[in-house]
Order: C-alpha cells, then sequence, then structure tokens
C-alpha cells in the first residue's frame, strides 16, 4: 500500500494552512475521454484534403551531401511537395539553427536517421515509394559515436567553430562545451580524509521511450496563415520555432496542442512540425506526419551518454571531506548544456567543505540529445552516490546514516553556487531509515540499494486566464500541455483559492492565440508555475469579484473579505450583510459591471529544489546475471502535493524508468556508426512482469516560494534508481558495478572477472 | 500486393507455385506484418491459410497430437491434453511474444520464420516432431529439425507449405521442458535456449533423452553428448555438470546485440541444466 | 492497385470497408473506419497499444492484415462502455488515478479485458504476466495492476 508521510513540523504557516481541495484526489478531468478512446492525440486528427509527409533519412553516421536530386519523386503521381534544407529560412543564433539543422539536414548528414528530405503524397504509401526515387549523393566521413574517443585528437571533427564555452587547452574541436563548479580548497579536502575511492564510471544513452510517435499536423494557405495539431511538451515553442524557420510572423500561426501521449523531455523541440508547415505552404493542402517507431529511435533526442571520473574522501566516521567529478558527456551532433547540469547536480545532496566538479560536451555521430527527465542529473548523480556507497561498504558504516551525516539542509551553500533555503532532503532520509523496508532481512543473492537525487525544478514564463461563468462556474485556460494530470491539479488550486468545490471548475490548454506566452511544460514547472499563476488569477478574480459586492452593499471595497467561496463584510464595522457566493455574485455580473475574470502573468522564479531517496531491493541470478527488482520505496519530497496520486505516479514513473536505465535500456552503436536497435524488441523498457509494486512516500517540506508550497515532483524520481540499483547489484553480486546498463552479460562478466 | 484467402490446401499451393514474384504465407501473422511494415520484404503475393479446413484444429492421432499450422499458441495452451502430453512443447510456445502475439503466432510460423533464437524450435526437435509437407507433388512427413536449414531459410521447396506439426505418443514417465534466457522477464528474443525430452524408469534412472540448444548457432543444435551425461543416471550432481559443460562446448554463437559468444554459451548450459531437472521432476523423477 | 472489400463487425455494428491488400486493421480502424482509440506505438506487436479482440481473442491490430477481418468480429476500446456507463475496468483505472498521459490506456483496458474474461480471479503475476506486452512509459505499472485487480474483484462480487 502507498503510505504518506506528513512532516507536520517543518515549514511554519505554510505547513498550518488547511486545505479543502489541495491533497484530495478527484478523478482527472481528461479521465473519462482517455478511457474510452475519445481523447485526441497527436496522429489521431484528420483535415479535409490532407497530404501525408515521410522522410528520407541519412543510412550514413556522417557524411557530405554532395547532390539531391528529387525530380523524380515529384513527377510520381500523386506526389504534391517536396522540401529540403534549401525550403528553410537561415536562423539568426546558433541555436535556433542547430534545431533548424536537425530537422532538415543542412550540407552534412551527422547521424544515422539525419533527415535530408520530405516528401508530401496522397498516401503514406505514395511518399514513401517516392522516397526510393530520391537520388542523394554522399561524400562519407569518418564518424565517431563514443564520448571519450570523440575527444581524441585522432577522432574526426563534426563542426570547426563549435565551442561556446571557454574550453581548457588541450580539448579537441569536438569539445563544444565546458563548466566547472564548487568551493572550498579539494587538495585541502582530501589530504583530511581517512580513505579515498576513485573510480570511473560509463552511462549509455537512453531514450525517453513515450508510447505516442510524434506526430504533427501543419496546414498554410496562401494568406500565409497557418495551423498547427501537434503532441508536444510546449505549443508556443513550436509557434515561435516553425514560423521563424518558413519565415513567418508568429502571430500569423496558431498551434494547438493534442493530448501528449508521453514526453519525459523529448517533445521540448521540433522535428516534424517546421517540415509539415513547409510542406503545407508549398502544396497549398494539409500535411500529416506521423514518425515510425524506428524513427522516434534514430532522430528523436535520446539523452546523452556519459564517461566520468569520480574521487570522494571520508574519514572513519563517515564524513565526506571532499569531493571531485569530470563528467563527459555526449548529446550528439549540436552544442548542449546538459553536461553542465550534470556538474551542478552530481554533490547537490550534500552539504559539502570542498568539492569541484568540471564538465565537458563533446559531439559525436549521434542524434541531437534532447532533455529527459532531469537532464544530466540521473547519471551524474549515479557516479557519486555509487561511490559514497562503496566508501561506506569499506568502512562498514550505514549508508543512510552517512548521507544524514553529510547532507544538505537549509543554510547548506550548494555545490553549485546557491544557498539552500528550506529543503526536505534530511526528512526523506529519515522517512527512509524509519522506514519498515530499510529493515527487512534479505535473502541469498540479494542486496539492498539506496541513493539520494536532487533536481533543481524550474519555474519560468506562464499565463493563466479564468472566467467566472454566470451559473457560478470557473474556466481557467492554461497554456502548457498536459503530460501527467496537471488540468486536475490546477482545476483543485483554482477551486481551493476562490473557495468553491473542484467539479465547478474546468481547466483547458489554451492555444497560442488563447493567453500569454508560456514556456514548454518541462523542469517539473507546471504545478508550480501555472498553479502559482492559477492563485494569482483567482486572487485577480477575486478582487473583483469583492468589489462587485461591496457595490452591492454600497461600502468600501476593502471593507469585504473572501471566505469559503463567498464575499463577506470584514467586520462589523463594514457593515452586516450575509455571505454574497460567488454564484450569486456571477448571475448578477452584467449588471454590476460586465464578466468576471481573472489572469496573471509571470516569469515566475522561486520553484524551490526536490529531494528523493530510494530503497531497493535486487536479486541477482549469479548463473545469469539476470537482475529482479523484489521490492523497491520511493521517498520524495514534494513541498505540497496537490493531488497525491499523481505525485506517487511521478515518484512511480521516474523510478521505472531508471529501472530501466540501471538494468537494460541503452543505444547501440555497430562499428558502422548505425542504430541497431530501433525498436521496442531490443530497445529494451520495463515490462510490467519485470517490476514489483512501487511504494511511494510522499513527504510534504512546503517550499517558501510558492503560495501552498509546491516544488515540482515530475523529474527528482528518475535520479536515484540509477545508482540505487547499481548499489543494490553490486552487493547482491558482490562485485562492484561501474557502467550502465548493468545487462545480465555485463553482470556475469564482472562475476566471473571477480573470481 | 496481393491477398489471397484459398479454401483448399491445393488452391494454396497453386497459388504458391504459380507466383512469379515474392510471396508470404500468412498464417498467425506475427512476423509477416513487422516484415512488411518494416519494408523487409515486399511480396507480391500474401497466401491466408486460415480458412483452409484443418488448419485451426487441433487433433488427436495415434496417442499423439497433430497440430494444424494456423493454430495459435493461445489455443495450444488451453489445450489439456496437448498440456499434458508436451507441456514442454507449449510452454516454449506460449513464450513467443506477448499475449497479444499468443493470439496469433503459430508453432509453423515459429518453425518456417527460420530463426536461431525461435523459441518452439528446441522444444518440437527434442519432442521428435515431424512436419507435415503438401506442396505440389503431393504430401510429405519432415522431421522438424530438417526444416530451417539457417537464418531465415528452410528446406522446404517453392510451393510447399506445412499444414500441420505431429507431436508423438511418448512413453510413461516421460517429461519435457524448455526454458530460454531473456534480459527482461517478457517480450525478448531468447539469447540462448535449451529443450530437453527425457524418460525415466521405476527407480528414476533417465532411460532415454534428448537436449537441445537455440540461439547458440545458425540452427537448433542437438547436442547428443549432453544426452549422454544424464542417460542412466538419476540426474545428480555429477551428471548434471556434465549436461551443462556439453552444452556449453556443443555453441557456436554470435556476438551481437542481445548478447556476446561468452554470455550465450554460459548460459545456453545453464538453461540446459535447469530444463532438464524440470523435465526430470515431469516425467515423475524426485531428488 | 485494387481494393479488397471487406465486411466484417466492429463493436457489434456490421462495418464495410476497402482496404488495400497491404494495410493493416490498426490502419482502417483509425483511418478508414474512424475509430482512433488504438493506438500506433510500434507497428511491430512490442507495445501493445493497438490491442484489439478479434473474434474474442486479444490481438495486436498492427498484426493483422485488414483483409482478415472478413466475417470476424472486432472489439475495441470504443466499444467497452455501454452508453454513459463505464466498464468496471475503465471505472477503476480512472478511481485508481492508473493513467497519466493515457495513450497505452485504451490498449491496457483491451488486453485487461479479455484477461477477466479467460481468468476472472487472476494473481499479481498474472496480471503482470499478461499485460507484460502493453507497454506504459509514464505509470511504472503499480496503479494499473492495482485497478485490475480491483476491477476483477468488483466483477466477481457483481
Amino acid at each position: 500500500m502507498v503510505t504518506e508521510y506528513k512532516e507536520g513540523s517543518v515549514g511554519a504557516e505554510l505547513g498550518q494552512r488547511e486545505f479543502k481541495v489541495v491533497g484530495t484526489r478527484p478523478p482527472r478531468p481528461d479521465g473519462v475521454d482517455k478511457v474510452t478512446g475519445r481523447a485526441l492525440f497527436g496522429a489521431d486528427l484528420t483535415a479535409p484534403g490532407m497530404l501525408h509527409a515521410t522522410i528520407l533519412r541519412s543510412p550514413h553516421a556522417h557524411a557530405k551531401i554532395v547532390s539531391i536530386d528529387t525530380s523524380a519523386a515529384l513527377a510520381m503521381d500523386g506526389v504534391k511537395a517536396v522540401v529540403t534544407s534549401d525550403d528553410f529560412v537561415k536562423q539568426g543564433g546558433s541555436g535556433n539553427q542547430d534545431t533548424l539543422d536537425n530537422c532538415m539536414a543542412r550540407g552534412k548528414v551527422f547521424y544515422d536517421g539525419h533527415a535530408v528530405v520530405a516528401v508530401a503524397a496522397t498516401s503514406v504509401m505514395v511518399a514513401n515509394a517516392a522516397l526510393k526515387l530520391i537520388k542523394v549523393e554522399y561524400e562519407i566521413l569518418p564518424h565517431e559515436t563514443d564520448v571519450d574517443a570523440a575527444m581524441l585528437d585522432s577522432a574526426p571533427v563534426l563542426h570547426a567553430g563549435r565551442k561556446f564555452r571557454n574550453i581548457p587547452e588541450g580539448n579537441n574541436a569536438n569539445v563544444s562545451g565546458f563548466w566547472e563548479f564548487g568551493h572550498g580548497d579539494i587538495d585541502e579536502g582530501f589530504a583530511k580524509a581517512d580513505i579515498i575511492v576513485e573510480r570511473s564510471f560509463k552511462t549509455a544513452a537512453t531514450h525517453q521511450g513515450y508510447i505516442e510517435p510524434h506526430a504533427t499536423l501543419a496546414t498554410m494557405g496562401p494568406d500565409g496563415r497557418g495551423e498547427i495539431w501537434v503532441s508536444t511538451q510546449g505549443h508556443y515553442m513550436v509557434r515561435d520555432l516553425s514560423a521563424a524557420f518558413v519565415g513567418m510572423e508568429t502571430s500569423q500561426l496558431r498551434v494547438t496542442a493534442a493530448e501528449i501521449g508521453g514526453g519525459f523531455g523529448g517533445k521540448t523541440t521540433v522535428y516534424l512540425e517546421p517540415v509539415a508547415l513547409a510542406l503545407s505552404k508549398k502544396s497549398g493542402r494539409p500535411v500529416k506526419m506521423v514518425m515510425t517507431r524506428e524513427e522516434v529511435f534514430r532522430a528523436s533526442g535520446p539523452t546523452t551518454s556519459s564517461s566520468t571520473d569520480v574521487k570522494i574522501g571520508m574519514t572513519k566516521d563517515g564524513r565526506i571531506t571532499a569531493g571531485q567529478a569530470k563528467p563527459r558527456y555526449q548529446g550528439g551532433a549540436y552544442p548542449n548544456i546538459t553536461a553542465m547540469l550534470g556538474a551542478m547536480t552530481a554533490f547537490a545532496s550534500y552539504d559539502l567543505e570542498a568539492v569541484q566538479t568540471q564538465a565537458w560536451n563533446v559531439l559525436t555521430n549521434r542524434p541531437k540529445q534532447a532533455a529527459y527527465r532531469a537532464p544530466g542529473a540521473p547519471m551524474a548523480i549515479y557516479t557519486v552516490e555509487s561511490v559514497i556507497d562503496e566508501l561506506c561498504q569499506k568502512l562498514d558504516l550505514d549508508p543512510i546514516e552517512v548521507r544524514l551525516m553529510n547532507a544538505a539542509k537549509k543554510g547548506t551553500l550548494s555545490s553549485y553556487g546557491p544557498t539552500f533555503d528550506e529543503i526536505g532532503l534530511v526528512a526523506t532520509l529519515e522517512a527512509a531509515k524509519a522506514h519498515p523496508h530499510y529493515a527487512a532481512p534479505l535473502g541469498p543473492n540479494q542486496g539492498r540499494g539506496v541513493s539520494c537525487g536532487f533536481w533543481f525544478n524550474f519555474a519560468g514564463n506562464t499565463s493563466v486566464s479564468m472566467g467566472i461563468n454566470e451559473d457560478g462556474t470557473v474556466s481557467v485556460i492554461e497554456g502548457n500541455p498536459d503530460i501527467g494530470g496537471s488540468r486536475a491539479s490546477i482545476s483543485m488550486m483554482a477551486a481551493e483559492e476562490l473557495g468553491i468545490p473542484f467539479d465547478k471548475v474546468r481547466t483547458i490548454v489554451g492555444d497560442t492565440n488563447s493567453i500569454g506566452f508560456n514556456d514548454v511544460t518541462d523542469g517539473s514547472r507546471v504545478t508550480f508555475s501555472v498553479g502559482l499563476a492559477t492563485i494569482k488569477a483567482a486572487r485577480a478574480a477575486i478582487q473583483n469579484m469583492c468589489g462587485r459586492a461591496a457595490q452591492v452593499w454600497g461600502i468600501d471595497a476593502d471593507a469585504v473579505d473572501w471566505v469559503d467561496g463567498a464575499a463577506v463584510p470584514t467586520g462589523h464595522n463594514a457593515g452586516e450583510f450575509p455571505p454574497m457566493t460567488l454564484a450569486e455574485i456571477a448571475a448578477d455580473s452584467a449588471k454590476t459591471g460586465g464578466p468576471i475574470a481573472g489572469h496573471h502573468e509571470v516569469n515566475a522564479d522561486g520553484a524551490g529544489v526536490s529531494f528523493g531517496v530510494h530503497l531497493v531491493d535486487v536479486e541477482v541470478d549469479p548463473e545469469t546475471g539476470f537482475t529482479e527488482i523484489k521490492r523497491y520505496t520511493v521517498f520524495q519530497d514534494a513541498g505540497k502535493a496537490i493531488h497525491p496520486d499523481y505525485v506517487e505516479g511521478q515518484m512511480q514513473g521516474g523510478a521505472v524508468q531508471g529501472i530501466g536505465w540501471a538494468l537494460n535500456e541503452e543505444y547501440i552503436y555497430g562499428e558502422d556508426g548505425k542504430l541497431q536497435n530501433a525498436g521496442f524488441l531490443d530497445y529494451r523498457i520495463p515490462v510490467a512482469s519485470d517490476l514489483p509494486m512501487i511504494d511511494a512516500v510522499i513527504l510534504e517540506i512546503p517550499n517558501p516560494g510558492h503560495p501552498y508550497g509546491v516544488r515540482g515532483v515530475g523529474e527528482t524520481g528518475i535520479v536515484p534508481p540509477l545508482a540505487a540499483v547499481a548499489n543494490g547489484v553490486s552487493h547482491a553480486a558482490g562485485v562492484r558495478m561501474s557502467e550502465l546498463p548493468m545487462s545480465p552479460p555485463r553482470i556475469l562478466a564482472a562475476i566471473d572477472g571477480a573470481k | 500486393m496481393r491477398f489471397e484467402s484459398p479454401d483448399t490446401i491445393e488452391q494454396a499451393v497453386e497459388l504458391l507455385n504459380t507466383c512469379d514474384g515474392i510471396s508470404r504465407l500468412l498464417a498467425g501473422g506475427t512476423d509477416v506484418l513487422v516484415q512488411l511494415r518494416l519494408a523487409l520484404v515486399e511480396p507480391d503475393l500474401i497466401v491466408d491459410i486460415k480458412n483452409i479446413a484443418g488448419m485451426r484444429n487441433i487433433t488427436a492421432e495415434d496417442g499423439g497430437f497433430r497440430i494444424g499450422a494456423a493454430v495459435s499458441g493461445a489455443e495450444m495452451g488451453e489445450h489439456e491434453g496437448l498440456v499434458a502430453l508436451w507441456p514442454g512443447v507449449v510452454e516454449a510456445m506460449e513464450l513467443v511474444g506477448s499475449t497479444q502475439v499468443q493470439g496469433r503466432a503459430t508453432l509453423a510460423g515459429n518453425l518456417c520464420n527460420a530463426s536461431p533464437a525461435a523459441d518452439s524450435v528446441p522444444a518440437m526437435v527434442v519432442a521428435n516432431a515431424v512436419a507435415r509437407i503438401v506442396g505440389p507433388n503431393g504430401t510429405r512427413d519432415c522431421p522438424v529439425i530438417d526444416i530451417p536449414v539457417g537464418p531465415s531459410k528452410t528446406s522446404l521447396a517453392k510451393g510447399e507449405v506445412i499444414t500441420s506439426i505431429y507431436l508423438p505418443a511418448r512413453p510413461d514417465n516421460s517429461g519435457d521442458a524448455y526454458l530460454r534466457f531473456i534480459p527482461r522477464t517478457e517480450m525478448d528474443i531468447a539469447v540462448s535456449s535449451a529443450g530437453v525430452n527425457l524418460t525415466i524408469d521405476s527407480a528414476g534412472v533417465v532411460t532415454q533423452a534428448q537436449v537441445s540448444l537455440g540461439a547458440v548457432a545458425p540452427t537448433v543444435l542437438v547436442v547428443d553428448d549432453a544426452a549422454k551425461a544424464i542417460i542412466g543416471t538419476k540426474l545428480d550432481d555429477d551428471a548434471i555438470s556434465a549436461l551443462q559443460a556439453a552444452c556449453s562446448a556443443a555453441c557456436n554463437p554470435i556476438d551481437d546485440k542481445r548478447g556476446t559468444v561468452e554470455f550465450r554459451t554460459k548460459t545456453a548450459g545453464v538453461m540446459a541444466k535447469r530444463a532438464a531437472l524440470i523435465a526430470y521432476s515431469r516425467a515423475g523423477g524426485s531428488k | 492497385m485494387s481494393k479488397i472489400h471487406v465486411s466484417t463487425s466492429i463493436n457489434g455494428d456490421a462495418v464495410e470497408y476497402l482496404c488495400d491488400p497491404s494495410e493493416t486493421l490498426l490502419d482502417v480502424l483509425r483511418n478508414r473506419v474512424g475509430l482512433t482509440g488504438a493506438k500506433e506505438g510500434c507497428g511491430s506487436g512490442d507495445c501493445g497499444a493497438c490491442s484489439v479482440e478479434l473474434d474474442g481473442r486479444l490481438v495486436c491490430s498492427c498484426l493483422v492484415l485488414a483483409a482478415e477481418a472478413e466475417g470476424k468480429e472486432v472489439s475495441t476500446v470504443e466499444g467497452m462502455a455501454d452508453g454513459e456507463k463505464l466498464h468496471v475496468l475503465q471505472q477503476k483505472i480512472l478511481d485508481h488515478a492508473a493513467l497519466q498521459c493515457g495513450v497505452c490506456t485504451p490498449g491496457i483496458l483491451v488486453a485487461a479485458k479479455a484477461l477477466l474474461e479467460k481468468n476472472p480471479d487472476p494473481t499479481e503475476t498474472e496480471v503482470r504476466y499478461w499485460l507484460a506486452g502493453n507497454l506504459c512509459r509514464c505509470t511504472g505499472y503499480d496503479k494499473i495492476i492495482r485497478a485490475v485487480m480491483d476491477a476483477a474483484a468488483e466483477m466477481r462480487g457483481a
């Protein structure tokens, strides 16, 4: 059973507030549509006269495009338009140009699967037949897909002149970024240690693995106006990039977010959308594009793979004296900052006197990485948490006690710079220590793993608008695609603030013309930021409603309060009037000044960092290297769980993605630089029979930056499993594992090697 | 592409025999449709054999069972007599794909796909299963082991169709089992696998045995040395170790994305050992 | 390319369509019949999002040719509810918050329904193995398994 743990003593008045709606578990508003098949996802919409488009992709890992001849394809019956990189507008900033070049290769192809030409035709079958008639002449170039090899002087250079950070001497042209964080005297710290462990780790690239492939439907008329229907985490982002790439003004493109079949960061950029729009522009007809699963794996962004050296010093009683991590990430052919996030998060769980992290981003011939749930953090924290576990093992210390001794808390100077405010790591560790799971006996060939995890959480640009309807109901428009139940939590916060029941509120995700700009649904920002904007929009509406009541009562607006969904006089001095409910005020709104609405636009701040601790029991078959997850418990600080079911769901889902990363998921490249496992058969995400129940224990240490204390909960859950499982396997197998995934051949080889 | 769904086997054979281009037989379709989707093959003709009489039947015959070429794995698993007689063959078939795939995938299809990692084939081989084949020159029976000749290649001639698989009668006190190694618990292709069929006497001594391995060579391996290692024993530890060693020694696998040579070689022996113990127990032996 | 005429039954309704020989049942359901509840997650039978029942047998509709549906009975997620009344499994998926993005949900529902028709009292392990071909990337399966077990209990009691 899922148990809830409430920490009543922390967070002062924030923790004391009594909620009526927040913290309950009402059914989600989009639920019935999703259990009946009515919900419309990216590939579910059609338009009259619609064409279908498919993409010709590079069969090479690295090649110069010498020429492209599309004449035979264009001449084919049923083919209506063809586009290449020539059909898009050159971009000013290098970031946007990279995104465009990734959508449609310009001059060079950088990875197996890189898009080269797109064809729109009357059917998918015709479009695919047309692709076969396209002649692309390539000049094949040497390639590299491994991060360490790409840093060698002998490695082929992908781009010249793409270094965008101060790169230390001695790094080749593939090193596009370098970052350094930390404080204290690292050498002095190591000198104080009784024991130092140094290890190198590798993690494979993994894919977000959303079940719904990328899909979009775009239409653009001769008047230069366009519409896009798309499965995305950010339709404003789709609008801005697509409009820029085809050379139209932002206002002329309206983008509507479909129901999204999973994203996990992988749908925070564009792949098909500008291409479909350009094809629609050329053909004058709506164009639908849907990736195959193979295309999703070959051409949409996996996360980075990594290679990291870690060194940690500890005293005999378990105090960390110094920590150093040097992560090197590759995220494909274009620069990215995931390595920086790895360097920032590696030691974020600890209160350290001396810490240093240095990170490198390296260009390789792989698909352009995309964000994947706490990007950069899982693999960095995996390395640090593995070494801490090894130190505990060597010193015969309890791994939770050691983590408690070193845990970051309020006032800790974090390893990446800021000083922490109210945070929940200690409470989370204490909860894990006290949980029956931690004391449960282990059987033969079993091991228990522990790991902490951290994620920053983002906030950012957010707009919310709400209308108070004459029947006393409320319509909320937000601008962030709902990937995990946010329409429920936003409705709950609106209902809470307005003092009305949950079922009186309906929240929708508006299109890009409905409300102001919104950042992408990422960084676990939505419940925090959209919630904050919703509460403030509700307060604006409340202020308006108090004014209406004051007007009716003939008293000063300042003399009216809002209590339990009704306007009331602030006290006897204000006058004696019965409460005027939201419904009563709304019903008379036409007589008191017209429609009542509230809106709020903000570049939010104060997201509040989040910590989690995972406990896992594994059993390793010593004859095959097979790992079974026997028991799993997640402890995480949610700040305030608006809808606990969905908070648990995020914790459980993150844990299982992390288990997949730890055990079996990996991008496998051949010598030829081609991806060998572009499908769910050989890219092995966890299936139902691989897992036990995932117990979720929610802690609530309120975030001072949010009116209800909310912290983002979406990403932290994927951070601890890598090390938790690795530590469990290392104990069960009797050998320290240092490479992910810990697939059976790798574990068996390690066991045999240790004999 | 043409789709045909003939009513008789003669029509099916005629269609296949007279097709000039690429043809594919459709029973469960769980391999053919994947090949179509990935454009690995673009057939000119698909012949669906499910409407042909007898193709979907399991019939008792001479103490064994004849399984029609379009019988799904799920239907096999629901047939009590078949499960009681050849539990290892049924469990091997039931390991192919998901529940959804089980609703369609067939024993004959798994055989004709000629994957070295096919789950049902090692189990059928140790069961001495026989395929009935109808072709332009009439009907013939062929041991299952002689059907696959290499990855994706069979010994079937043009126009020949497997119409059924026969699993023979077996002596009392017999048991069979199939095990495979996969990285997850489901949904994977075998990295190594083993089928064991054995008979014991009243004292629990193995009187006859067959051992086969899958996914460790281009076709299923029959490991006579492994069978010899347990015949005449009560599957004591030495016998089991000898069986395991014989199996590993027989392996001739490849390194690929699913497993290394070392891993396949080692786990094939482990699978054989464990399958032998299950088969022994099913035969009524106790250890 | 000449099309094939198919007469079939979908969720109890007589349906006729013309299809290309290479089209799958999933293609036809989604693109010709207008039932988009079944989803294409992989096209190779590895994800289960396209699950339907064909003559009462659980299958991936991406692994069935549309032409094969001639004379058969097809059941999809759209046929599960009885008018306004949700099937117990649909209700339990909602009650247990057993979906996040919801794209795997139609396939899970059809598969779970097939399970409970065959085995009204499955163990947790049986549910997990039966649903192993239905990938869900959001939930970690926990709440899905609980919802199916709870639905089974309620259906046994009813």
